[in-house]
C-alpha cells in the first residue's frame, strides 16, 4: 500500500485518500504542433520500472494537486513536492541519486 | 512426442505410468535462430506456434525470464468472449474464440474449454443502451450475442439478485458460446507443441539488451549468453516499454497491477461467467469450485505484481449486492499481474522502427480471451510482412488519430 504525504496540507495518507493522475512533467503541445510532438504529449509514456515522477491529487482531503517521486518496483516514496514546477527539485534528485545511483528519467538524472 | 490419448492412459496405467515422457524439452540456446519470441507466456507461446503450424518456420527460440506462463496467462481469471464494439477488435477476438473451441484437439492437450456463455450485465440504463448498440454491432461483424431481460438472466444465474437497491439487473449482453479456459493448460499445450516442432523453449533466460546493425536487429543479449536472429518478436505484456526501451522506442502504454481473487471451494451454484463493469466486478466458478474474481486496476504505474488491498475490498463489496450469497464465503487466495494499457484500450501488433522488430503488447487487462488468434495474427505478420488481422493495431495509429476505442465497450472488466 502507498503511503504518500501531501506537501500542500502536510497530511500523511494511505493511496486511497488520494487519486493519481499519471506522468509528470509532460511538456504540452496543442494546435500547430507536429504529429509526432502531439503524439509524444498525448500517448508516449516513460511508464519506467524503477524511478518514476507522477501528479497526485490529495482528493479526499485539501484537493491540491501535488507531485511525487516514487520506485514502481518496491512502491517506495521518495519524497513529494508541489505542483507548480517543471522539474522535481534538486534535493530530491539527490537524494534518489542515493538511494538508486545511476537513475535517469526522460531528461533528468 | 507420445499423443496423450484414453488408450495411453491405459497403457500407462499398467505400467505404473513409467512410460510419459517430458511434455517438452529443457534445452541451451543455440547461437542462432531465424526467429526469437521474447516472452513464453500464452501470446509468445501462441505465435511460435503459429510460425510452425501456419508458415512452416520452426527454426525459433521463445525466451522466458522466468518461468513458462508464469506471467499475466497464469494470473488472469481465464474469461474467453468476443462481445467487442469495434470491426476490428470483433474480427481478432472472435477468431480467437473459435481456435479455443479446437484448440485441445488441435494441440492434443487438454485446455479444458468450457463454453459456458458469458453474461455481462447492464446495471444502469446507459449500460442497457450500450449493451444494445454491441448486440447490433455484434450481428453485423457475425459474433453470435444478444441482449437479453433480467427474467433471463436469473434463469440462467439464480443466484444473482436482480433487484439491488443500488443496482438493479436490467438485462445483459449474453454471448453462449463464451466461456472459460485453464490457462495454465493453454501455456503447456502450446509450449509442449512448439517443443515438438523442434522450437526451443527456454526458461529463466532474461534478455539483457537488443542487439542493432543500424536499423536492423541483429540479435539479443541474454542471461544466457548472445543469441542471433534474423527476426524478434516482443511479446512481454506489462513489461513491453522496458524491452523496447532496449530496443531504441518508445510505446503508447502504461503498466498498472490488475488483482484477481478466489474464495474457498464451494458446491456448484453458478454456472455461467458473470461480468459486472458499473460496480467493477467478474465473477465465475471453477471446477474446483473456487468462486474466481476480478476487479479493477490499481491507479498508477506499478510493477510489483501484487495490487492493493482497498481495491478487494471495493470489489468484494460491489459483489456482494449483486450476489448476496457470497456475503459469508471466505477468501483463499490473492494476486496480482502487470497489465500493459493502452491509450485506447486496444491492443498493438506491429511492426516497429527497428526492422525485425515486431511487437505484441498493450491487450491490457483482457488479453488471455486474445492468445489464439493474437498468436495466428502475429505469426502471419512475422512471416509476411502483414496480416488483415493486424492492420488496424498498428504502432502508428496513436499518430495518425485512428483509435480502436474500447474502453466504452469494455470498460475496465475483460
Amino acid at each position: 500500500m502507498l503511503i504518500l504525504t501531501c506537501p500542500c496540507c502536510g497530511q500523511t495518507g494511505e493511496e486511497s485518500e488520494f487519486h493519481g493522475g499519471g506522468e509528470a512533467h509532460l511538456k504540452r503541445f496543442g494546435p500547430g504542433s507536429s504529429d509526432a510532438d502531439f503524439e509524444g504529449y498525448m500517448f508516449m509514456r516513460e511508464n519506467p520500472k524503477g524511478v518514476h515522477f507522477e501528479r497526485w491529487r490529495h482528493a479526499y482531503g485539501c484537493g491540491k494537486w501535488f507531485h511525487a517521486a516514487r520506485c514502481t518496483m518496491t512502491l517506495e516514496v521518495f519524497g513529494t513536492y508541489p505542483a507548480q514546477t517543471t522539474e522535481p527539485p534538486k534535493e530530491l534528485r539527490d537524494k534518489i541519486s542515493k538511494k538508486r545511483p545511476g537513475w535517469s528519467w526522460g531528461a533528468f538524472s | 512426442m507420445k499423443r496423450y490419448s484414453a488408450f495411453a492412459i491405459a497403457r500407462e496405467a499398467a505400467r505404473y505410468h513409467s512410460g510419459w515422457e517430458r511434455a517438452w524439452r529443457a534445452p541451451e540456446p543455440k547461437s542462432k535462430y531465424d526467429v526469437i519470441i521474447i516472452g513464453a507466456g500464452g501470446h509468445g507461446l501462441a505465435t511460435a506456434y503459429h510460425l510452425g503450424k501456419n508458415f512452416g518456420i520452426t527454426n525459433v527460440a521463445i525466451l522466458e525470464k522466468g518461468w513458462l506462463g508464469g506471467g499475466n496467462t497464469g494470473r488472469n481469471t481465464t474469461i474467453i468472449r468476443s462481445n467487442y464494439l469495434q470491426d476490428p477488435s470483433a474480427a481478432i477476438y472472435e477468431k480467437s474464440r473459435s481456435l479455443y473451441e479446437t484448440m485441445s484437439q488441435d494441440l492434443n492437450y487438454n485446455v479444458m474449454f468450457s463454453p459456458r456463455g458469458v453474461m455481462m450485465l447492464a446495471q444502469t440504463q446507459h449500460e442497457v443502451r450500450g449493451y444494445q448498440r454491441t448486440a447490433h454491432a455484434n450481428a453485423l461483424q457475425g459474433v453470435t450475442t444478444e441482449f437479453i431481460g433480467p427474467k433471463r438472466v436469473k434463469e440462467l444465474c439464480p443466484i444473482i439478485d436482480i433487484d439491488g437497491p443500488r443496482y438493479p439487473v436490467l438485462g445483459a449482453l449474453w454471448q453462449a458460446r463464451g466461456g472459460t479456459a485453464r490457462h495454465d493448460a493453454v501455456a503447456w499445450g502450446y509450449a509442449r507443441a512448439c517443443s515438438d516442432m523442434g522450437m526451443d523453449v527456454i526458461q529463466k533466460c532474461e534478455v539483457t539488451a537488443i542487439r542493432r546493425e543500424g536499423d536492423k536487429v541483429v540479435g539479443v543479449d541474454t542471461s544466457k549468453g548472445p543469441i542471433d536472429c534474423a527476426k524478434l518478436g516482443i511479446v512481454v505484456a506489462g513489461h513491453s516499454g522496458d524491452v523496447a526501451n532496449m530496443a531504441g522506442f518508445r510505446l503508447p502504454i502504461e503498466s498498472v497491477a490488475l488483482q484477481a481473487l478466489v474464495s474457498e471451494p464451494i458446491k456448484p451454484c453458478m454456472d455461467v461467467v458473470v461480468m459486472a463493469n458499473t460496480v467493477h466486478g467478474y465473477m465465475s466458478q471453477s471446477d474446483k469450485g473456487e468462486m474466481v474474481i476480478g476487479g479493477g486496476t490499481d491507479g498508477y504505474n506499478n510493477y510489483t505484481q501484487r495490487g492493493s488491498f482497498h481495491h478487494i475490498e471495493e470489489t468484494v463489496r460491489a459483489l456482494i449486492e449483486t450476489f448476496p450469497m457470497i456475503s459469508r464465503l471466505k477468501m483463499l487466495r490473492q494476486w496480482g499481474g502487470i497489465v500493459d494499457v493502452t491509450g485506447d484500450r486496444s491492443p498493438i501488433l506491429s511492426k516497429t522502427p527497428v526492422e525485425g522488430v515486431f511487437i505484441n503488447c498493450g491487450w491490457g487487462t483482457g488479453g488471455f480471451k486474445a492468445i489464439p488468434g493474437s498468436g495466428w495474427a502475429m505469426a502471419e505478420l512475422m512471416a509476411k510482412g502483414r496480416s488483415p488481422l493486424t492492420d488496424e493495431f498498428s504502432l502508428d495509429r496513436f499518430r495518425a488519430g485512428k483509435f480502436i476505442d474500447e474502453s466504452v465497450a469494455a470498460g475496465v472488466a475483460h
